[in-house]
This record gives C-alpha cells, structure tokens and sequence, in this order.
C-alpha cells in the first residue's frame, strides 16, 4: 500500500551491475515511502547499497527492476533528458566531495541550476546571495571554491542545492570529509533545512548526523534491515 | 556561465592550450597556403592574360603563346582578316626576339618585341612616351641600369649575331623614347620594345611579316567564343585561344601543384582536427567529475556538451585567426622563393590571397574543430553520473 502523500517511493527496487566479470547486487528488493518534510538517514556498513539506494532515488542511476516514484512522478521510466529536467527542479543533491565547478565562484555555483532553469540573472542574483546568506557565508561569496575551508565549501553545494527549491535534498556522506567541528555546523545545518520544510535524505556513516535524522533506516546487503523513527535530538 | 566554464577549462592549463592553439595555427597556416597554392598561380595566370583587357590570342598553331619559337607567317593578310571582324576591336601582334645593344667596350643584350605601339598590351609607360617612328624605342629600367643609358638616349643595336662572320646582323640606330613596365617579362628582366615593322626588318627575311603572337580584344558584351570558333574557321593555320582554354591549358599543366596543394592541404585538417580531438579528449577526463556533476544538479547534456564545443571551438578560432597571418607570412616568403624561378612573369603569384577561398579554407578548419570537440564532449556527458562518480570517489 502506497501512502499517497509520500514524496519518495521505492517498490521492490533492485540494482544490480557488473564489477569486472563479478554481479554484485548493490541492492536487492528494497521498498520504502518517505513522507513530505521527513529527515532520513540511511546508514549502514560500507557496500551495503545506501550510496546506491540514494542514487536511484535521485534519478542518476536506474533500477534493475521495480519502481521508484518522486513527487509522484516515476522517474525510472524518464528519458535522459527529463531526467535531468526533473532532477533540475525536484531534487537537490549534497555530496562528500562537495563538486563546486572550480572556476566559478561561490554566487556562481549557486547560480548555476538557476541559470540552467532559467530563471531571470537579476532573480537568481537576488536568491543566490540570500541562499549563501541562509549557509552562513554571504561574505564569501566571491571566493572560488579553492578559497574556501571544507565546511564552507560544503554550505555552498548546500545553497546550490536549494538553489531551485526542490522539495528533496540527497545528501551523500555530507560530513565525511569535515572535521568534527565543521561536522556539526553541517549536521544544524541540515536540520535547519529540514525545519524550513524539505525533505532530507542523507547517507551516512556519521552516527551524530544520523541521530539529527527523525528515521534511521539500516541497510545491509541490498536490504532494509531495520527501518525506525527516532526522537528529534 | 558557459562561458565562463569554457574560459576557465582553458586557462586551466594554459600552456597546453596555447600549444594547442599554436598547433592548430599552423595547421591553419598550411591549409591556408596551400588553398593559396593551388588557385594562385591561375588566378594570377589568368589577370595577367586579361590585364589589358585582350581575351583572345593567336599562336603559331598547336602552341601556346611564346610557348616555342615558332612564329606565324603572313601576319599582315591575318591581322587585316581579324580586324575585319565585326566583334574585334584591336589587334596587337607581337614579334620576340633580342636585341644587342653595342656599347663602348661592352654588349647589353635584351628581350626584345616588336609590336604596333598604338595597340600594344605588353607593356606599361611610366616615363616618356611610346614609339612615334620607327627608329624609336621603349626599355626596361633594368635595361637601363645594365647599359648606363637614360631615356632620350640614342644607341647602336643589333638583333642578330652571325656565327660565321662573327658580327653583328640588323644593326639599326635606335633612341630611347620612353621606359616600360613590361607585364609578361620576369622580374629583372632587360627588355626592349620597338616598332613592329623595325624588328622585323632587323630580323631580317627570316622574321619577314612574321609574328610571334597576335592578341585580340573584343567588343564589350560581343561572346568571345563566337569570336573565337569564327576566327578559328577563318584561320585554320593557326591557334586561337580564349583566355578560357588558356586557362585550361594552364590547369593541366599545373594539375601537380593541385593536387600536391589538396594533399597537403586535407593532411593540414586532419592534423588540425586531431590536434583539437586530443586536447578535448584529455580535458574532459581530467574533469569527468564536474561534467556529471553537472549533469546531476540537472543540467542538460547538449548544455554540457555545448561547453565544451566551445572551447574547441575557441581553440580553432583562435588558432585559425592567428593561422591566417602565419599563413599570409609564409606565403609572401615562399612566394618570393618562387617567383625568382627563371622565365617566369614578375606579375605571376604562386600564393595568391582570394578571402573566399581562404575563408571557405578557414570556415572548414573551424567547422572541423567543432566536429573534433562533439565528440568527447558527448561520450564525457554521456557517461553513466552514479558509476562515474562512484570511480571518481574511488580515485
């Protein structure tokens, strides 16, 4: 049964490829609805297929078999092209190793989805520098990515990725290379995000930032072992 | 901002961008030359022969003009029977031949034609006059120079010399009334021009009423092949050529140098082509990252492929803009080697510069460096974003 107001949608979903001659089955039948406004945190052993499971729910990977629905729209059917377009809109994506675009500054890559999406210079100019605002760094904006500390580089992909308003952020080890310090400004950070209204999924081996999670769903082997709601820190 | 990005993919290494550029430059610069090399010589051919505005020529049959030193007799009655023609509106014959000018302790020898000065389309005054009698004669200044003599000078000359009795044959006194720029002579060359009937009579009865070539002009609007399948039923003796079978002639003769042109020229693009191919291979793998990053935040492939397009494209523009001087440079060099090849007209250009061949030459190359950037841009923004990240992050 499929909650109709869930954003996130995964049915029965497997991902399975080829490394060298070998199969590995990055995930086997997975299944899981998450609500509008929620903070996930999918955490498990290495290879355990989260990075995997966060992939095809953003719509940069395709399942082997089963279907994945964002926002009620079935993007494992999506061509290319509309996938792109909808990951433009919908989603916004956090990495571990941030990928700024290196010669473009920190305004200018929280402009970039904008540009792509059109939006008017003088708009996305305007939302771009309270976006950087919001992370704590209007007075970096500037900077190129070179310029910039880990942390703030990560609070810049975070601005580009709420530059179109998606209602999803997909985070990928968000802390992983951050000290504990800068760790915990991204873990409030997030949370401020979240507190703001969208929805956020993150991977994670960092037990802080999945205690910030209100569900914590545990992968191991390509399935869902456990899957529980938590208290708000 | 794709500007921007494709900027900046450029000046990330700039050394190798602009050794990139400097290989395409020259790529450039050869495919220029060489698109200048293979039409040059004809077009230059081909001004010469119109520049006096004469499409017709008369040679001794089976031959081009002054090709041999055959000549053509009775050039009185066909003269007479060309100008005749309705369409013919001048006729200038031409006799060749030397001249040897008998100084105080030294012989100048020249080219010599003897032509009707009146219509005349050899040379060009630029001091002093043309022949009025027939003791009267034009020179080249580099005639002048090697003799010492000056314009109003008067000289001794011969236009033969016999073996046998080891002297001077068709002595006359001849004063130098005008100084010519002679079109179809070589660059250096000591030529004479005189009264046609005077080099003739200073021939002597092997040069009677003979001429080496006859040129025609015909009538504005008249159609110069009508001109020339009439003139060539008239006077089956001879050969008539327009300018266009010259030109024919001419390109079987120069078929060599177009075909080694086209050859060098084809290899010139794909050199450039490849040359463009490599560095946008080599930049896309260096940044796979931030290409499918890119593509993950949402941005469109063709976006991201156009980027990249760009920078090949600036590549080649900038190689090809500064290709066009080398290649200007190169040519005039290697044209000035050429052009002291002996017996050819100082006005021949082996490279001659036509903006719609060279920008056919160069629209072709920058054509060739958006083909070379397609490709690696489309397979860099086409590769699968969650396994490429995934090498990415392994390293």
């Amino acid at each position: 049964m499929t909650n109709s107001d869930a954003v996130l949608v995964a049915r029965d979903v497997t991902r399975a490829y080829h490394m060298g001659e070998e199969p590995v089955h990055a995930v086997r039948g997975v299944s899981l609805e998450i609500t509008p406004g929620d903070y996930v945190a999918i955490v498990g052993p290495s290879g355990c297929g989260k990075s995997t499971m966060l992939n095809l729910l953003g719509g940069i990977d395709r399942p082997t078999s089963g279907a994945l629905f964002v926002n009620g729209v079935r993007v494992d059917r999506l061509s290319d092209a509309e996938a792109t377009r909808f990951r433009l809109h919908h989603i916004g994506f956090v990495f571990q190793r941030f990928y700024l675009m290196p010669a473009l500054t920190a305004i200018e890559n929280v402009e970039l989805p904008m540009a792509e999406a059109k939006v008017a210079r003088h708009q996305r100019l305007t939302r771009a520098r309270e976006l950087l605002a919001y992370v704590g760094l209007a007075a970096r904006r500037d900077h190129r990515p070179t310029q910039l500390s880990g942390g703030e580089q990560q609070r810049v992909a975070i601005a580009r990725a709420l530059a179109n308003k998606p209602s999803i952020i997909l985070a990928d080890e968000p802390t992983g290379e951050l000290d504990a310090k800068t760790g915990q400004e991204m873990i409030k950070l997030l949370a401020g995000v979240n507190g703001d209204g969208t929805t956020i999924v993150v991977v994670t081996h960092d037990e802080d930032l999945a205690r910030a999670a209100r569900r914590v769903v545990h992968m191991r082997d390509g399935l869902v072992v456990d899957d529980r709601r938590q208290d708000a820190p | 901002m794709l500007l921007r990005l494709a900027w900046a993919a450029l000046t990330r290494h700039r050394a190798r961008t602009l050794l990139a550029m400097l290989g395409v430059a020259v790529s450039a610069a050869m495919l220029l030359d060489m698109v200048m090399l293979s039409s040059g010589m004809r077009e230059s051919f081909k001004n010469l022969l119109l520049s006096r505005g004469f499409q017709l020529r008369v040679a001794p049959k089976g031959t081009l003009p002054f090709d041999t030193d055959a000549t053509i007799p009775g050039a009185s009655a066909l003269v007479a029977r060309i100008r005749s023609d309705g369409d013919v509106t001048a006729v200038s014959p031409v006799l060749g031949g030397q001249l040897h000018v008998v100084l105080a302790a030294r012989t100048v020898t020249a080219a010599a034609i003897g032509v009707e000065p009146a219509v005349q389309g050899d040379y060009e005054i630029t001091h002093g006059r043309e022949p009025a009698g027939p003791n009267e004669m034009v020179a080249s200044a580099d005639f002048l120079a090697a003799s010492r003599l000056a314009l109003g000078d008067t000289l001794s000359a011969a236009a033969g010399y016999d073996p046998q009795l080891r002297s001077l044959t068709g002595r006359r006194t001849l004063r130098i009334v005008g100084v010519a720029h002679f079109i179809y002579m070589p660059a250096g060359q000591r030529a004479v021009a005189l009264p046609l009937a005077t080099l003739q009579s200073m021939e002597g009865a092997s040069a009677g009423d003979r001429v080496s070539l006859m040129m025609i002009r015909a009538r504005s609007g008249a159609n110069v092949d009508s001109v020339l399948a009439r003139l060539q039923r008239a006077l089956p003796s001879v050969s008539v050529i327009s300018t266009a079978s010259a030109m024919r002639q001419v390109d079987d003769r120069l078929s060599y140098f177009r075909q080694l042109a086209l050859i060098l020229g084809a290899v010139s693009l794909v050199v450039g082509f490849l040359l463009v191919t490599t560095l946008v291979t080599v930049s896309v793998n260096e940044r796979l990252g931030e290409i499918v990053i890119m593509r993950a935040i949402g941005v469109a492939r063709t976006r991201v492929v156009a980027q990249i397009v760009l920078e090949g494209v600036a590549i080649m523009l900038v190689g090809t803009v500064a290709g066009l001087g080398l290649g200007l440079i190169t040519a005039r060099y290697l044209n000035s080697i050429l052009a002291s090849f002996p017996g050819l007209p100082a006005a021949i250009d082996f490279f001659l510069f036509q903006p719609r061949d060279a920008w056919i030459a160069l629209g072709m190359l920058a054509v060739a460096g958006v083909l070379a950037a397609v490709y690696p841009s489309w397979r860099g923004a086409s590769l699968p974003i969650a396994l490429t990240l995934r090498e990415e992050a392994i390293g």
